[in-house]
């Protein structure tokens, strides 16, 4: 009985330094991806709609790999 | 909890499974927004100390507040706390293993009120319907038979939406007509715009030359999401608005099979080539290529799926967690409260401006990944002539 809400706590604490790993990691990925294109749009300011578009495709990819992460922390929780 | 989550697997799918686990789990579905970190962390104390929602101790719990409110809900709640608040019963709609069964919410809205319909004795518990038998004791068989059809808040506040667009789109459509040749004038013009937008902006650039046949559908689902995504976070009085409609992962779970359904039938023998044999791969690595192939078939429309409704559920949490911690506080002192009030509703304005930016930013995410779907289902071989 002990050991099973021992192995919860466990679980959880896990499950939620994942999310937070994974967080740390789209941080990262939408941060280096708003730098290249403030860096691009201010070598051509021209082609910003172009960067734009892309930066926010981009963006929403990253987002998407930590949406699995976040997932699979979910299932560490209620497996 | 299992007997929680056993119950959820009854409904109509499986995705509303993962809905199910997010909402039980508000640590968790807390605690992956890090913008919310500060208000997390009271949450979660309030949740420990109240001891969930069985100590109704005049105490108040955030946790459950902010559950209430991104689940969905068999009446439509105007004001007021537990026991005496003001809302509107909705009509629940059962389809049980013995036939239709349909009354109000009403009978049903007091902890443990026992309903007896035509074919079942019923009780809501924790916005589930279950299925009471003459002992006492919840029927499981029944229970799990059941499919709930009911209009619930999220169904309202869907009709609503719907409503409002027909009545924006007749009536923006009616001015081409009616002022051909004219500059846009009103609504017109406002919408004129985006159209354009969608059109040359997310169908033209990704999907090429046939995007024509995509735009009513891009439209619909640009306009779906960005309108409900408005509509939710403003909760005008009694109007159904400021729900958590498109946070709700049933409505994006329908959305993106939409799209996935769309990816199938349009899609030609040259996707499913790259998909099953990629041409010009030697045979060992397609071993290992194809099946997360195959899986990043069936993950696309997932994630479309999962980031409208992290983002949009994230947003009400967001704006939740901030309005709970001036009652946790005030339930310290009052003049704690008054303090951390005035912060609390500055970071939910600036909150509140970027979810205006997030409303259409996920409107615009979902649109332009269907369209590049599309484009590349629809993609001729014209690199492999160049080989």
């Amino acid at each position: 009985m002990m050991s099973t809400v021992l192995l919860d706590t466990l679980h959880q604490g896990v499950a939620a330094l994942g999310a937070g790993v994974a967080a740390l990691g789209a941080g990262v990925g939408i941060g280096r991806i708003g730098g290249s294109a403030l860096e691009s749009i201010a070598r051509q300011p021209e082609a910003i709609n172009d960067i734009r578009s892309n930066m926010i495709l981009a963006a929403a990819l990253v987002e998407g790999a930590v949406f699995f992460a976040m997932v699979v922390a979910l299932l560490v929780v209620f497996k | 909890m299992p007997s929680k989550i056993k119950y959820f697997s009854n409904r109509i799918t499986s995705v509303v499974l993962l809905a199910g686990l997010l909402l039980f789990s508000s640590p968790v579905a807390l605690a992956y927004e890090p913008s919310s970190e500060i208000a997390v962390e009271d949450t979660l104390k309030t949740d420990a100390v109240g001891g969930g929602e069985h100590e109704k101790d005049g105490k108040f719990n955030a946790g459950e507040l902010i559950l209430e409110h991104i689940g969905d809900s068999h009446q439509w709640h105007l004001w007021g706390d537990h026991g005496h608040s003001v809302h509107i019963p909705l009509p629940v709609i059962l389809y049980t293993d013995k036939g239709l069964e349909i009354f109000s919410s009403s009978h049903l809205e007091h902890h443990d009120e026992l309903y007896t319909g035509k074919h079942y004795k019923y009780r809501l518990s924790h916005e589930h319907i279950e299925v009471i038998d003459e002992a006492g004791m919840i029927n499981e068989k029944a229970t799990k038979a059941i499919i709930d059809l009911s209009i619930t808040k999220n169904v309202v506040s869907l009709l609503f939406g719907a409503a409002l667009m027909l009545f924006i789109f007749i009536s923006v459509a009616k001015a081409y007509t009616t002022r051909q040749g004219k500059a846009p004038k009103g609504l017109q013009s406002f919408i004129e715009p985006i159209i354009l937008f969608v059109r040359d902006d997310i169908a033209k650039t990704s999907i090429g030359p046939k995007y024509e046949k995509f735009m009513p559908y891009l439209l619909t689902v640009f306009f779906f999401i960005f309108i409900n995504n408005l509509l939710g976070m403003i909760p005008i009085p009694f109007l159904p608005t400021g729900t958590n409609l498109t946070g709700n992962i049933a409505i994006c779970a329908v959305l993106a099979a939409f799209t996935f359904v769309i990816i199938l039938v349009i899609s030609n023998k040259h996707y499913w080539r790259h998909i099953f044999a990629m041409p010009g791969v030697p045979l060992p690595i397609l071993i290992i290529l194809t099946p997360i192939e195959i899986l990043g078939l069936f993950l696309r429309p997932f994630v479309l799926m999962i980031r409208l409704f992290a983002n949009i559920t994230a947003g009400h949490i967001i704006a939740l967690a901030f309005f709970s911690l001036i009652f946790i506080f005030g339930e310290k002192s009052a003049g704690a409260g008054y303090g951390v009030a005035t912060v609390s509703v500055a970071f939910t304005i600036f909150m509140g401006m970027m979810e205006l930016l997030v409303a259409f930013l996920q409107a615009y995410v979902f649109t332009l990944l269907s369209a590049i779907y599309f484009g590349s289902a629809m993609e001729e071989s014209h690199s492999e002539e160049h080989h």
